[in-house]
């Protein structure tokens, strides 16, 4: 490759303000397989205790397993919710003769711009009435709720931008409304849909506040509840345990990272020129 | 497949686009919806086609009443301006997604499309994408698209507005090859006046939502049924020159101009409109009118003056390039007299 500037000051600058960041990476990992004598910045022995986690469950602790579980199936019902809805919202929104359509649409973003922690107590009263405390079920439709509004407004803006005749020339090939959406619309949008599939599924993977308050049970306890937990107890204080479960934590979103980015990159996204 | 427009009328809201259209279409004909913009052109197509519902009247196939019959059972092709290819999909499955959507056999889409492909020469681009095409090859996969089911009706939305004028010339007499060898009836929506005159059996000359003449291209040109006809239809236009007849004597309001007509309205002064077609004026026509050349444009074959009398109205002529005359000459042309077009103060044809 050549270049019309040189590029080994830009590396050099770049190395220098990123090295921070790059420790505490490093330590986060090295951490989690060795002991440090106090006072010290060299570990002095590997060990594999902090990843005991992994197969004893700690006292009054959920296995780690149920909870990475539960976390999975938060994340992942969630974004199915997301998807599903907004994917359809939206189309109705930008496309169909829906009444109140300025409504709708000004009150999704005014509903997006409340604070999750101002409706929180609101929130943890109606499951308590309606029975979905202390379920995965009840943060999950939370947890979607809250992801919606951001979701179908950037559907409609993407549906938006599929030209009208297209959908015309659908109807008169002699398909039907829905079979338009499905077959010719939806997979103008597929980045929208995978773009957003990917963001619903990290929030999900990352939500703490809703899961801690409405679900803090064992039984339904998620991984960054867990996580939160650990430090939180002060009589069995253990960064490294801890780190150890934080890095057990990003190790799925690493591997999503991996595998979509490719894809992300390659998805179709043309369009029709003139 | 006949198509009757009996008292179609459209509105939008409390705007009336269409009001009591009346239109018949024959069978096997190509008829050319021409008029300026915004005349309502699409959405008479449209209506055919099903996308908008009539506010009023009826429209019929053959004898069935489709007024009311949703797009997808009206068996209508339609080719929209801007092609309207579903660009994730091949031009094979572009071209075979009406016949996918009626669930037919895969080895029947196959040899339908073949077939299809080989008619509108596009056979070697059937794995490309729409975005990995010309304009031209597009519009072609446009056209096979909506042939490619054997509609009662096609239907082309200014097929070629967006192609250069190469290829306009060529998709031209394409698709009026093809419209002859289906025998398919077709209308074509242009406002180009040309593609109308070169491609269709008869035009239907609209304007505000009303069809003003409805004729054979030639017909047409020769006898226009008023001054918007006549100044619509041909290239270059025709020119127009105000004054009165008295006595068979035409004069404009400054006398630069006087002629005598063919035509005897009596004693009285009356108000009309000349229309002079630029091949009808000329060195050597029968009426020498005197003027002064504005403006000279050379067309290669034929070049175009334009002569303005001694009032300021303008004439054209076309003529073929030997002549060389130049801006500011003065010259003594005559004009065709009895091929003079006569309207009258309204723009009616006399
Ligand atoms: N959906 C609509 N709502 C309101 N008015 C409309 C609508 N569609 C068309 N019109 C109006 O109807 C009139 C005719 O429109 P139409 O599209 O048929 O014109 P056109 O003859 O096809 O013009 P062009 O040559 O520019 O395509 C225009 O005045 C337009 O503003
Ligand atoms: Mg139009």
């Amino acid at each position: 490759m050549t270049s019309n500037y040189r590029s080994w000051p830009m590396i050099l600058a770049l190395g220098v303000v990123t090295i921070p960041l790059v420790l505490m990476y490093v330590y986060l990992f090295v951490d989690t397989v060795t002991n440090t004598a106090p006072g010290s910045v060299v570990p002095h022995e590997f060990t594999g205790e902090h990843w005991r986690f992994l197969w004893e469950t700690l006292p009054g602790r959920p296995s780690i397993y149920v909870a990475t579980l539960n976390t999975f199936v938060f994340a992942t019902a969630t974004t199915l919710i997301v998807l599903a809805i907004s994917s359809t919202a939206g189309y109705a929104i930008s496309r169909l003769n829906v009444p109140f359509r300025a409504f709708f649409l000004a009150g999704v973003m005014v509903l997006h711009a409340f604070p999750t922690v101002t409706l929180i107590i609101a929130i943890f009263l109606i499951l308590q009435f309606i029975g979905l405390y202390n379920t995965l079920i009840g943060v999950i439709l939370v947890k979607a709720a809250l992801e919606l509004p951001f979701g179908i407004w950037i559907m409609k803006g993407f549906y938006d931008t599929v030209p009208w005749e297209i959908e015309m020339a659908g109807i008169q090939d002699g398909a039907s409304r829905l079979t338009v959406w499905r077959k010719l619309v939806l997979p103008q949008v597929m980045p929208a849909v995978m773009a957003l599939g990917i963001f619903s599924f990290l929030a999900g993977w990352s939500e703490f506040i809703l899961p801690l308050v409405l679900a803090p049970d064992n039984k339904v306890q998620v991984l960054s509840v867990y996580l939160a937990a650990l430090i939180a107890d002060d009589n069995n204080f253990d960064m490294a345990l801890f780190k150890s479960v934080g890095v057990f934590y990003v190790v799925p979103v690493i591997i999503m990272f991996l595998f979509f980015q490719g894809k992300l990159m390659s998805i179709y996204g043309g369009g029709t020129k003139g | 497949m006949r198509i009757l427009l009996e008292k179609f009328t459209k509105s939008f809201g409390s705007l009336t686009v269409i009001d009591e259209m009346d239109l018949e279409i024959d069978d096997g004909e190509m008829v050319a919806l021409l008029g300026p913009s915004g005349c309502g052109k699409s959405t008479t197509l449209f209506a055919i086609c099903g996308i908008h519902r009539v506010s009023g009247g009826r429209i019929l196939f053959g004898d069935r009443d489709v007024s009311s019959v949703p797009s997808q059972q009206r068996n209508v092709g339609v080719v929209f301006q801007s092609y309207a290819l579903y660009p994730h999909l091949t031009v094979a499955q572009n071209i075979g997604f009406p016949l996918m959507i009626r669930k037919e056999s895969n080895a029947d889409i196959a040899r339908k499309v073949d077939e299809i492909a080989e008619l509108v020469h596009i056979g070697n681009l059937l794995e490309r994408r729409p975005a990995q095409l010309s304009g031209g090859q597009q519009q072609r996969v446009a056209l096979a698209r909506a042939l490619v089911r054997k509609p009662d009706v096609l239907l082309l939305d200014e097929p070629l507005a967006n192609l250069d004028a190469k290829l306009r010339l060529e998709m031209r007499s394409e698709i009026r090859r093809i419209q002859r060898e289906t025998g398919i009836t077709a209308v074509l929506v242009t406002h180009d006046q040309v593609e109308a005159m070169s491609m269709c059996d008869r035009i239907a000359i609209m304007n505000e939502g009303r069809i003003v003449q409805i004729a054979e291209p030639m017909e047409m040109y020769d006898n226009p049924a008023s001054d918007f006809v006549a100044g619509f239809l041909g290239n270059p236009p025709i020119a127009f020159v105000d004054g009165v007849v008295t006595n068979g004597r035409f004069a404009t309001a400054s006398g630069a101009m006087t002629v005598s007509l063919p035509f005897n309205a009596g004693e009285r002064e009356r108000k009309i409109r000349l229309g002079i077609r630029p091949e009808f004026f000329r060195p050597g026509g029968t009426q020498p009118v005197a003027g002064k050349i504005t403006f000279v444009e050379a067309q290669g074959r034929e070049t175009l003056y334009d002569v303005a009398l001694e009032d300021g109205q303008i004439l054209r002529s076309i003529q073929t390039a030997t002549n060389a005359a130049t801006v500011g000459e003065k010259v003594n042309w005559g004009i065709d007299v009895e091929r003079i077009l006569m309207f009258d103060e309204d723009g009616a044809r006399l």
